[in-house]
């Protein structure tokens, strides 16, 4: 921008959302929404369970002890501080599994947000910047993507190549851009036709210059919301594979895993599926509730 | 209206084709069918015949057009596990997807519309407070995990339904809740925008001010233009439910399409993977095009633009 500092159409006037962009604006609004504080302290807990993982988890979540299988949790009459959420049907600890199960969760939510959202978000700018046949293109890909069932294609893809953490993670990334490049898109249409746009258009700058430099931190608050819902629901998904046998393999902690491993003693022992499906359901509460919180801080007009 | 009809049509169909090119890679790329066909274990000679009989050592382009001809002309081909012609074992299947599709979106619109409009009408107090509540907690909840607490209350704890199977009504019940709940949460909130945008527009205004009554002035007037978008949404949404029916049918047994992408998927039976996949996005296509074109007949704006 130094070499056009002297024009005035380069210092257009600060909009709202440029304003509310500012670390004291953005800190007061944040604390200003309590749905955003709830879901930062919850999404908060789940991080600091996998990041502390080592030092909070009483047992190896891995070591099985056939001779302490399938104990309740501490609130029933049978259970122990030894095993403060029981065991599984092989007797390893619940809580030590389900304390390890955040990290693959997080792992899975971060990778696969890092994958379709550079994907997506590489397609949607450009589409949006370029328009007319690029436009027309990228669109047709959008559309034909969204047309095939994430599911089913994740559940063929993992099947064929075999399930592994790894392989979870490059699927669900090569599938799940659609949102990134439809979100970016229409962004990248709104804020093209601006004036500070054209004004480093007219300065010289280069294309790749313009669409990182002047179109992608101006489009960068939407970005953020879409990612934080995508990857919520990257983890429900991968839960989901996993739950269905063809995601992440045992004998890893998967929550989803561990719901699928416990089905067949659910009857007896609810609480197996219900702390793995509570931990799953709290972490992408928070996480939601993150991406709603900081549409609403990002855009006050969106929600009356 | 009849020139954006016929280039959403020309989309339509290129989308088509492109992903039964993807079907058929995905599945022929990811796999060798020939080794699939002849089973495991099978002797060297015996999968080099199943290659030349099948035409599996073609080039690929040659056996895609092959196969996309085959198909248009209704032969889906052999199930490999089931034994069976892969068009006859759709057509038993598809009613009860169809079934638990529709009765999910039914349910869906149930309890989005008078959720979304009540959220509108009275934003900002508790009632909003709690339909941003169910819509958040939808979002959050693993269908699958909500489908086995379902279980546990209605069929361990009051044994008022069936755990699994597809013969009576009452087994599709807890399916078209666990689905139906799925989908509710996009839907509610666009009732609820659509109604507070309605509401605070200038014809309601004017009908207030003519001394229309509340009540009278949201449902004649408000609803009828916020329910709209709702509508087309609803049919996106379908063709989601039919992908994501999946993990349903497959925890309750459900003996529809989805239960049987997953037995397809599970026993390696690339033709019936193949023609599920194929088959649900060609509904999505139809739906989304659907869709778009009642958005387009309602709203001239579109049309032009």
């Amino acid at each position: 921008m130094d070499g056009t500092a002297t024009t005035p159409a380069t210092t257009p006037a600060p909009t709202p959302a440029e304003v509310g962009l500012s670390p004291p604006g953005v800190l007061r609004r944040v604390l200003g929404h309590p749905g955003l504080v709830a879901g930062i302290v919850l999404l908060g807990f789940c991080v600091a369970m996998a990041v502390l993982a080592p030092l909070l988890a009483p047992h190896d979540p891995y070591a099985q002890n056939l001779t302490q299988r399938l104990i309740p949790p501490v609130w029933y009459e049978k259970g122990s501080w030894a095993h403060p959420l029981g065991t599984d049907n092989l007797g390893r600890d619940y809580l030590s599994r389900t304390l390890y199960g955040a990290r693959i969760s997080l792992l899975i939510g971060l990778s696969v947000m890092l994958i379709s959202g550079l994907i997506g978000t590489a397609l949607g700018l450009v589409a949006g910047y370029f328009g007319g046949r690029v436009d027309l293109a990228v669109n047709f890909i959008i559309t034909a993507r969204l047309a095939m069932p994430v599911v089913l294609v994740a559940l063929a893809v993992v099947a064929m190549i075999g399930g592994s953490l790894l392989v979870v993670i490059m699927t669900l990334g090569l599938l799940k851009w659609d949102r990134f490049a439809v979100v970016m898109r229409s962004a990248t249409m709104q804020v093209r036709g601006l004036d500070y746009v054209a004004a480093a258009e007219a300065a010289g700058a280069g294309r790749l210059r313009v669409l990182a430099g002047e179109i992608l931190p101006n489009v960068f608050p939407h970005l953020i919301v879409v990612a934080t819902v995508e990857s919520g629901s990257a983890i429900l998904l991968e839960a989901a594979l996993s739950f269905l046998g063809l995601g992440v393999q045992p004998p890893l902690p998967s929550w989803g895993l561990m719901i699928a491993e416990a089905k067949n003693f659910m009857f007896f022992s609810f609480w197996l599926i219900a702390i793995p499906g509570t931990a799953l359901a709290a972490l992408v509460l928070g996480i939601n509730m993150v991406g709603d919180g900081l549409r609403d801080v990002f855009a006050p007009e969106g929600r009356a | 209206m009849l020139a954006y009809s016929a280039k959403r049509l020309g989309l339509a169909i290129l989308v088509a084709l492109l992903v039964s090119a993807v079907a058929f890679a995905l599945l022929r790329l990811s796999g060798d069918p020939a080794l699939a066909i002849a089973g495991e274990g099978a002797r060297q000679a015996d999968i080099e015949l199943v290659r030349t009989t099948y035409g599996l050592d073609r080039p690929l382009p040659v056996q895609y057009l092959d196969w996309l001809w085959t198909v248009a002309r209704g032969d889906l081909g052999q199930s490999l596990y089931f034994r069976t012609g892969v068009r006859g074992l759709m057509a038993d299947k598809l009613p009860v997807t169809f079934w638990i599709g529709g009765l999910s979106i039914l349910f869906a619109l149930a309890l989005s519309i008078p959720l979304g409009v009540l959220a509108a009408v009275f934003a900002g107090s508790w009632i909003d407070r709690v339909a941003l509540a169910v819509a958040v907690v939808g979002q959050a909840l693993p269908t699958f995990f909500f489908a086995l607490v379902l279980i546990m209350l209605f069929s361990i704890d009051l044994r008022w339904l069936p755990v699994s199977g597809s013969d009576t009504w009452a087994h599709f019940v807890m399916p078209t809740i666990a689905l139906g709940y799925y989908v509710t949460p996009p839907m509610m909130r666009l009732v609820r925008a659509g109604m507070i945008e309605v509401l605070s527009s200038d014809y309601i205004r004017t009908a207030r001010a003519k001394g229309l009554s509340g009540a009278s002035v949201v449902f004649k007037h408000g609803l009828r233009n916020a329910v709209v978008p709702v509508v087309a949404l609803a049919a996106v949404q379908l063709g989601y439910l039919l992908g994501g029916s999946i993990v349903i049918e497959t925890i309750f047994a459900l003996d529809g399409l989805g239960y049987l992408a997953y037995q397809s998927i599970t026993h390696k039976d690339f033709p019936v993977t193949q023609a599920v996949l194929l088959l649900l996005s060609l509904i999505y296509v139809l739906l989304t095009l659907a869709a778009d074109l009642l958005n387009a007949f309602l709203d001239p704006r579109i049309r032009v633009s």
